[in-house]
């Protein structure tokens, strides 16, 4: 039986469970090319058969609405900020995340709690506090970080047209003009990250490299990744969906299971 | 004063006061800090009050997920305390700063409770909670769940789902759910009692003998505090 390790004390009301499924997230700042990857990287997991499903940051069904109205509203301080994306989190992890995992899934996550940490951060939240919040979230099996520099970043985002207001960091007024803030923002965002590289084991791949070649070492750090999987007898390959007839059955065995 | 967990709430450094009233519905806590807080203001203290009964975004997402049955117990907790988070930081925190008594119908230790009788974490509640400062009064008041439930159906109000629990499918009847439930969460407030150093009143006695013992308890840890204090 494989299961789930967590960051902290997980959510115990769901027991013990079987989760045969692998997590990959991808983080990275805005402009560093997350989407254009994770479909690459989906399309080459499912051309050798694994079942994939994506995930993204703020896009929970049930909570993506609520964080969208607050937002327009700019009623969020930095507590209320960390917390209602904690919440949108935990909706996707109880409803996509885990039971993708518990039927044999390629989890790819668009970002993931290391991006809320890091934004936290940058707004002032005290580390253990955020680390501690977010306790109920798996621990992945791989974290891909896609690395810029700030001048890079910026020369990518500017061009885009007007600097949003939270990714600028404006709603904790870190500077007086929305380039200056950007540029705060955006750099102590990269610090956290490289911190959390260390303190997590991400794989740090080169986001200035072209599109192909950042695909061509993401396929080397995934199978490699599969390849000590299986080395280390974590879990058998034949565990995860490689055939789409096997999804409902895979389902159906989870459902009993709980 | 610490607790096992690590986790408890830190005192604050405003030059208000924080008084708050915890209990179990149908235990008269609201009654209790209405009085209270009339009595205070009648002796020329500036006072806030506010309640955390519930919470509004709550409301607005389950509405909006159709059935209250699409929250787990982790993103029923976390918007709770997205909620109280926002409360605190803008109804409960000023009037501290401003060297105000803000009383506090309901705080943490409600959500202590709750959440972990829903499933969650007790410790991992705790710290989510970690950003709240530790109240100057915390006054819980203890009553038996018959007595309670007494209260609640001689209002002839009617219990709210929540309330009574009963997305726990504890029990298809509503009073019993509520009986099943709102004991388990008595049993949390008990375990809290030490740790956060609660005033203990009995709610089964009257009204005014518990309002006697309420005032005597402000009057006594009031007599640090300046009327017209600094402000933060």
């Amino acid at each position: 039986m494989s299961q789930l390790q967590f960051f902290g004390q997980g959510l115990p009301y769901l027991g013990t469970y079987d989760c045969p499924g692998v997590l990959i997230t991808v983080e990275g700042t805005d402009g560093v090319g997350r989407t254009t990857q994770i479909t690459m990287l989906r399309e080459w997991l499912e051309v050798q058969g694994y079942g994939v499903v994506e995930t993204g940051w703020t896009r929970s069904e049930l909570i993506g609405q609520t964080i969208s109205q607050a937002k327009q509203g700019r009623l969020l301080n930095r507590l209320t900020y960390s917390l209602i994306y904690a919440a949108d989190f935990a909706d996707r992890l109880e409803k996509e995340i885990i039971p993708a995992l518990r039927s044999g899934f390629v989890v790819l996550a668009d970002r993931y709690v290391f991006t809320a940490q890091a934004r936290d951060m940058a707004r002032g939240v005290d580390r253990q506090w955020v680390k501690d919040l977010f306790g109920f979230a798996p621990i992945p099996h791989l974290v891909i970080y896609l690395r810029i520099d700030v001048a890079s970043l910026i020369r990518r985002v500017i061009p885009r047209g007007v600097i949003d207001y939270f990714e600028s960091g404006m709603d904790v007024a870190l500077g007086d003009d929305p380039y200056d803030s950007f540029k705060k923002y955006q750099t102590i965002l990269l610090r956290e990250y490289d911190r959390m590289a260390g303190e997590y084991g991400f794989n740090v791949v080169n986001a200035k490299w072209q599109p192909e070649k950042i695909h061509a070492q993401l396929r080397e750090i995934v199978s490699g990744f599969f390849r000590s999987r299986r080395l280390l007898g974590w879990a058998r390959d034949s565990d995860l969906i490689r055939d789409p007839d096997r999804v409902d059955q895979s389902l159906a065995s989870a459902e009993v299971a709980s | 004063m610490s607790n096992e967990s690590g986790a408890s709430l830190q005192p604050h450094q405003y030059p208000g006061r924080l008084i708050v009233v915890e209990g179990i519905d149908g235990s008269g806590k609201s009654t209790q800090i209405r009085l209270a807080q009339r009595w205070l203001v009648s002796l020329g203290y500036n006072v806030f009050f506010t309640e955390w009964n519930s919470a509004q975004l709550v409301k607005k997402t389950t509405k909006r997920g159709k059935r209250k049955k699409s929250l787990t117990p982790t993103t029923f907790s976390l918007l709770h305390a997205t909620d109280f988070a926002d409360r605190l930081v803008s109804n409960i925190i000023p009037p501290l700063k401003a060297g105000m008594i803000s009383m506090a119908d309901r705080y943490v230790f409600t959500a202590y409770a709750r959440d972990h009788v829903r499933g969650c974490d007790r410790e991992w509640v705790r710290k989510v909670y970690g950003f709240a400062p530790r109240p100057d009064i915390a006054f819980y008041f203890r009553v038996p769940i018959d007595v309670a439930l007494k209260r609640i159906t001689m209002a002839r109000r009617v219990l709210k789902d929540f309330e009574a629990g009963m997305d726990l499918n504890l029990s298809p009847d509503p009073y019993q759910s509520f009986a099943m439930f709102q004991g388990k969460i008595l049993e949390e407030y008990d375990l809290m009692v030490r740790e956060n150093d609660f005033v203990v009143i009995d709610a089964t006695l009257s009204i005014a003998d518990q309002q006697r013992q309420v005032r005597e308890v402000i009057r006594q840890r009031l007599t640090a505090y300046q009327r017209k204090p600094r402000i933060a």
